[in-house]
């Protein structure tokens, strides 16, 4: 059924029907409409879950791993600072293999105090081994959470997911929403290495030098998994409801010179700037990069690359710039916009293909190039 | 794709408004996102809402720099508010008040909205509603159908009152 809906309340809805077992969760803005709203479905009966109110996400993560461990599904949903005081946490949730999957707003970390759009907060847990998603649509937001459960929980991954949305453009934006019925699509959880809460025996976590590197490395062959996983698990809810979602989006790419790559919302208005690019004649395509991690294999040999990253890396540059160009062996022109939730628009975007300058660094709002 | 900007004061339901509005659009078989501005709101300081339009999937975030349409909720946002900043050329207004005021170069629609939800008895905590109203208006203005308003309308508040409200606004606006 078609209804108007926030992106909030899009991932809000699809928890419900995930029907995890235990949420728990602190409130930070832009993210609080997803637990209050969580909040109201557990107290209203809506969803037989358990919801424990935290106080603090530290807490609200120790939480989600305390019940994972048990076997059961849970949730959190978080936000900049908040996550970042849970760093502790979710290395710890990614190294136990707990499927706990997490909502987080994408917002600018302080100071100065800001709570507009921003992709480093969830750029500073890329090495946690956690799986990363950025969606562009209240829409893809819904869809892609009921995926995430399904994949985290997959026996061939085993690791949490966090699904990322743009503070305040997505998180508060209304558009159309159409609901499923999952069904079996996301099939009962079943974690091999739970405790048993019935027979309780306690365990040693130490793992020596001779041991912990392998730990280490089923981390990462479970990510290298996790990209059929994902593929299989797209493909399977394209079949079933009919929208279908891979690790990119791409938007006029087959015979484009010029790529325009970025995530989240800006990913998406990048096609309303290909058009335009277009109509003028310059043969560019956007890429919308959805999986960050894993990170995706991108069909870019030939093309020239522009970045736009709503993130930096001090002393080093954009990130996901720097991801492509090492991954590829390719020279990018690297473009930092929207810090902050600084306004860029599809014009503006437009501009920054025409006046690419491959290898070269711009600021967008600062003059000069860098 | 057809822009709209709301101008409302913080707590006057300028935001319900935008929702109401994408919400009758969706019955109408269009796409619609709405929007707040993303600002730190306060109650009663001047705050605008976005609403976009169009018969396929809007793929634009960033802000609506020229609007086609500029709805006026409360009308003393104009003291300190440029209402038609950004308006496309001869674009349309739709202002509460219950004196048509003159905005040369576009075309001016007005309801008196306020005595409207007075009458209606549509107050809250001493507010009158205005955005269930709203509706009525601009359906009568051809942005969404007479029967979409209603089901928008009724798909948010069980109290008919609103409706009557956006019946009572369809009828008495002027062009």
């Amino acid at each position: 059924m078609k209804k108007i809906a926030t992106g909030n309340k899009a991932i809000a809805e699809a928890v419900k029907q995930a029907l995890p077992n235990v949420v728990a969760a602190y409130p930070i803005t832009p993210q609080t409409e997803i637990v209050e709203t969580i909040a109201d479905y557990v107290t209203s009966g809506q969803m037989k879950s358990r919801y424990i109110p935290v106080e603090s996400e530290h807490s609200a993560m120790a939480a989600c791993i305390g019940a994972s461990i048990t076997g059961v599904r849970t949730f959190t949903a978080t936000s900049a600072h908040g996550l970042l005081y849970m760093h502790e946490m979710t290395n710890w949730a990614a190294g136990a293999r707990l499927p706990i999957v997490m909502a987080n707003v994408n917002r600018s970390l302080g100071p100065g105090w800001n709570i507009w759009a921003e992709h480093t907060d969830a750029m500073q847990e890329r090495d946690t081994g956690w799986l990363q998603v950025y969606v562009s649509t209240v829409q893809e937001a819904y869809d892609t959470t009921l995926m995430a459960f399904r994949i985290a929980e997959h026996n061939d991954v085993l690791l949490p997911v966090m699904v990322n949305l743009d503070g305040f453009s997505l998180s508060h934006i209304m558009q159309p929403l159409d609901t499923v019925e999952p069904g079996d699509f996301i099939p009962p959880i079943h974690l091999p290495h739970a405790i048993d809460t019935k027979n309780p025996t306690g365990y040693g976590g130490l793992t020596g030098p001779d041991q912990h590197f392998r730990f280490r490395w089923e981390i990462e062959h479970s990510m290298r998994d996790a990209v059929k996983v994902i593929a299989a698990t797209e493909k399977d809810f394209a079949e079933r409801f009919g929208r279908s979602y891979g690790p990119t989006e791409n938007y006029r790419c087959e015979d484009a010179d010029v790529v325009l790559i970025a995530m989240g919302t800006f990913g998406k208005e990048a096609e309303v700037a290909i058009d335009i690019l277009r109509e003028e004649g310059i043969k560019a395509g956007s890429m919308r990069l959805r999986w960050f991690r894993p990170f995706p294999n991108l069909d870019i040999a030939g093309k020239e690359v522009v970045v736009i990253d709503r993130d930096y890396s001090f002393g080093y540059g954009g990130i996901v710039a720097h991801e492509i160009m090492a991954k590829n062996q390719c020279e990018v022109y690297s473009v930092i916009a929207g810090l902050g939730g600084q306004e860029v628009t599809y014009d503006d975007m437009a501009a920054f293909v025409r006046t690419r300058r491959m290898g070269e660094e711009f600021w967008f709002g600062v003059s000069g190039h860098v | 794709m057809f822009e709209v900007r709301i101008h409302s004061r913080g707590g006057q339901g300028g935001v319900t408004a935008a929702r109401l509005l994408a919400t009758a659009a969706l019955h109408d078989g269009k796409y619609a996102t709405a929007c707040p501005f993303y600002g730190a709101e306060r109650r009663g300081a001047p705050v605008v809402s976005f609403v976009r339009i169009d018969d396929r999937q809007i793929r634009v975030y960033s802000q609506i720099r020229d609007p086609d349409l500029v709805v006026v909720l409360d009308a003393s946002v104009m003291e300190t508010v440029d209402v038609l900043n950004g308006l496309k050329k001869g674009g349309q207004v739709l202002i509460n008040s219950a004196h048509m005021p003159e905005f040369p170069g576009y075309t001016t629609f007005s309801v008196d909205l306020t005595g409207i939800a007075l009458r209606e008895k549509l107050v809250v905590a001493g507010s009158p509603i205005l955005n269930t109203p709203v509706l009525g208006a601009l359906a009568k203005m051809g942005i969404i159908s007479a029967e979409a308003a209603k089901a928008a309308i009724r798909g948010m508040f069980t109290d008919e009152r609103n409706v009557k409200a956006a019946e009572a606004a369809y009828k008495e606006m002027s062009a």
